[in-house]
């Protein structure tokens, strides 16, 4: 055993001392958490409305309380004419304009279908469909609650966003997030940690020594397991302090099956690192056949339902596809391992054959 | 019999590497394995001690299998490799404990040793130092007490004094003698003719085969050579030792001026004098860079 340690020391030495890799990966979660928490969101927020309404009613004005009331609009302008919107528009002073028909109440109380006109800047188009989406579920909601005053009845279909009320793009990020930090933590610094090894050429002198593969292997793997998993605790930590992000699950569980991804990359980094002999080969490796994969094709980012039929079954071989369904499955629903046993099963199998292919393709260097 | 090998084999496809060497090593013997790059002494080498799996013939070191008996070779020997083979990024006494606790010695042991080592090579002044402010010849020096540093019954010297100035390489050779005095089996590649000269027996090996093994004086007197260098310029190139006796003269000129003429093997150093060693250390250069591929360079010499 202090023969392991002796072992282990060095490994943490050599960690510590180098103190710019030290401080990327201590840095790295809460900067990446930033950075996809502020600038890469999808949601919309504090949408600058301008209304046109040129015979205010009481009808009229409970529709703009609505809008104003959500939170997500702010209404910069009440128009009496649609004069103005195009400059309102072209100078940015207006994102959307909701436009009321002349005489609006009355053509309701009327029984007839008085008209709204909704307008968005799409100039960015995600952002202009959103907005609109937003304007007609408010608008929507205040006319299903007419419809139930006057008793009429009719089916509605109700749309309800759950577990993610506003949408937060936050929300879904932070756990593709962790499993990309712990990828890179722990594939690609233990494939460069153990090329560096080969580079060198001391990886020779320890295959001579007395110390077993699976304590080489266990040596270099242990203080990036540590790193590791200090790192996805402080993304969790960050996203939930600045972004507020929910923990509705179980805090040990998830530790234990970011653990088990850990395990699943660490595998991945000591193949890498076998099929390499520098240290450049080893990162282009890791971040091209590892962290390219863990962004686009986890569901990180992209939704694996938007993608090709042909490539879905890919994505099913990239650890971190199912990582992010455990994760986003504790985090914002706050299920547990009865629900989530099928992920775990295949994180586990894949670790399994990853660790005893690691230890295999080590050993087979020494002959 | 500390090592024996018998008809030991290693091919890589179709090229042997090594071709059936036999040879044995006695206690406390300072043995060369001489010859070219590519000849065939590294891998030679990393079969003896684990790194490379023969494909056929039989060893033992220190009494074990080559084959089955990996843990005790492992225990019992030594090695200091081409590339250097200590930790940079560590100090002098980081990677000296580091040793240390690999080879499982005990806390009192290695501080112990660490002291008399640092005396040893008068490193105390540098003991916290990281070993990459070192310059090359201390840490060649570090790295083979760092080797001795278990006291295991054969160390096995992979060219040790590759790039090392002239001084320091006739420093190191005295520590190879207290080694060997003390009781310990030197095994030791080089390819500076030389050292030949300070081993108790050598073997010069060309192509993968021992061309020669023996006492440098049988050696010299066999091949009516004055020096080791003029022997292995003789073997080395394969006209010549096709009929040792004709080419004499010739070899003799190429080794006295400085006449490359023995330039199909380049690499070696063919300076008798360490004192002449530039155009040696610039020859190492390439020996060192290109030495991991023992084989594949044999393959074109």
């Amino acid at each position: 055993m202090s023969v392991f340690l002796a072992f282990l020391r060095k490994e943490f030495a050599h960690i510590l001392r180098d103190r710019r890799t030290l401080l990327i990966v201590l840095a790295l979660p809460l900067m990446q958490v930033l950075l996809f928490g502020y600038a890469i969101r999808n949601e919309v927020t504090d949408v600058r409305l301008v209304v046109v309404d040129s015979h205010p009613d009481a009808v009229t004005l409970d529709i703009r309380n609505r809008l104003g009331g959500t939170g997500l609009f702010h209404i910069v302008a009440v128009e009496p004419t649609e004069a103005r919107l195009d400059r309102l528009f072209r100078t940015g002073k207006a994102q959307v304009a909701v436009i009321f028909q002349p005489g609006f109440g009355d053509l309701l109380s009327r029984g007839q279908v008085p008209q709204v006109q909704v307008i968005t800047d799409a100039a960015e188009p995600n952002t202009g469909s959103r907005m609109q989406a937003y304007v007609t579920q408010v608008i929507q909601a205040w006319q299903m609650e007419r419809q139930d005053a006057a008793r009429a009845f009719r089916i509605h279909p109700a749309v309800q966003m759950r577990f993610n009320p506003t949408l937060k793009s936050v929300n879904l990020f932070v756990p593709g997030l962790i499993a990309l930090v712990l990828t890179l933590i722990s594939a690609l610094m233990t494939a460069v940690s153990l090329t560096r090894e080969k580079e060198t050429g001391t990886m020779e002198i320890l295959l001579v020594s007395p110390l077993r593969p699976w304590q080489i292997i266990s040596g270099k793997v242990l203080p990036y397991l540590v790193l590791g998993w200090a790192s996805a605790i402080s993304t969790l930590v960050a996203a939930r302090v600045v972004f507020r992000v929910p923990m509705r699950g179980s805090v040990p569980l998830f530790l234990a099956e970011s653990l088990l991804y850990v395990l699943v990359s660490l595998g991945l980094g000591v193949l890498i690192s076998s099929r390499t002999t520098s240290q450049r080969a080893a990162t282009m490796g890791a971040l091209v056949g590892l962290m390219m994969p863990t962004q686009l094709l986890s569901g990180f980012v992209f939704p694996l339902e938007s993608m090709p039929a042909w490539l879905r079954p890919a994505t099913n071989l990239v650890p971190a596809r199912w990582f992010v369904v455990i994760a986003r499955g504790i985090m914002l629903k706050g299920v547990g391992i009865t629900y989530l046993w099928r992920e775990t099963l295949v994180l586990a199998l894949m670790a399994a054959v990853l660790l005893v292919l690691a230890i295999r393709t080590f050993r087979v260097r020494l002959e | 019999m500390m090592i024996e090998a018998k008809g030991l084999t290693r091919r890589f496809g179709d090229f042997a590497a090594v071709d059936g060497i036999t040879f044995s090593v006695g206690e406390g013997e300072v043995f060369g394995f001489l010859g070219a790059n590519g000849a065939g002494k590294t891998t030679a080498m990393r079969m003896l001690i684990g790194l490379l799996a023969p494909t056929s013939g039989e060893a033992t070191v220190a009494g074990f299998d080559v084959y089955r008996q990996q843990d005790g070779i492992k225990r019992s020997i030594g090695y200091m490799s081409q590339r250097f083979s200590l930790y940079d990024d560590l100090t002098v006494r980081e990677n000296i404990r580091l040793y240390g606790g690999i080879y499982g010695l005990t806390d009192a042991q290695i501080r112990d040793r660490t002291a008399a080592l640092l005396a040893r090579l008068e490193l105390e002044h540098a003991a916290g130092e990281r070993v990459q402010r070192l310059p090359l010849g201390w840490k060649q020096k570090l790295a083979f007490a760092v080797a001795l540093l278990h006291e295991p019954a054969i160390v096995f010297l992979d060219e040790p004094t590759g790039g090392v100035d002239p001084v320091t390489r006739r420093q190191f050779w005295e520590m190879i003698y207290e080694a060997a005095h003390r009781g310990t089996t030197v095994l030791v590649t080089t390819h500076y003719m030389d050292e030949a000269e300070y081993c108790d027996r050598v073997s010069i090996m060309v192509a993968g085969r021992i061309a020669a093994l023996g006492t440098p004086a049988e050696l010299k007197a066999r091949f009516h050579a004055a020096s080791m260098d003029e022997v292995f310029v003789r073997l080395a190139r394969p006209s010549d030792s096709a009929d040792p006796d004709a080419s004499a003269d010739t070899s003799t000129d190429a080794s006295g001026g400085t006449s490359t003429g023995a330039s199909a093997d380049a690499s070696i150093n063919t300076s008798a004098d360490p004192s002449t060693d530039a155009p040696g250390s610039a020859s190492t250069g390439t020996a060192t860079a290109s030495g991991d591929d023992d084989a594949g360079a044999g393959d074109g010499g």
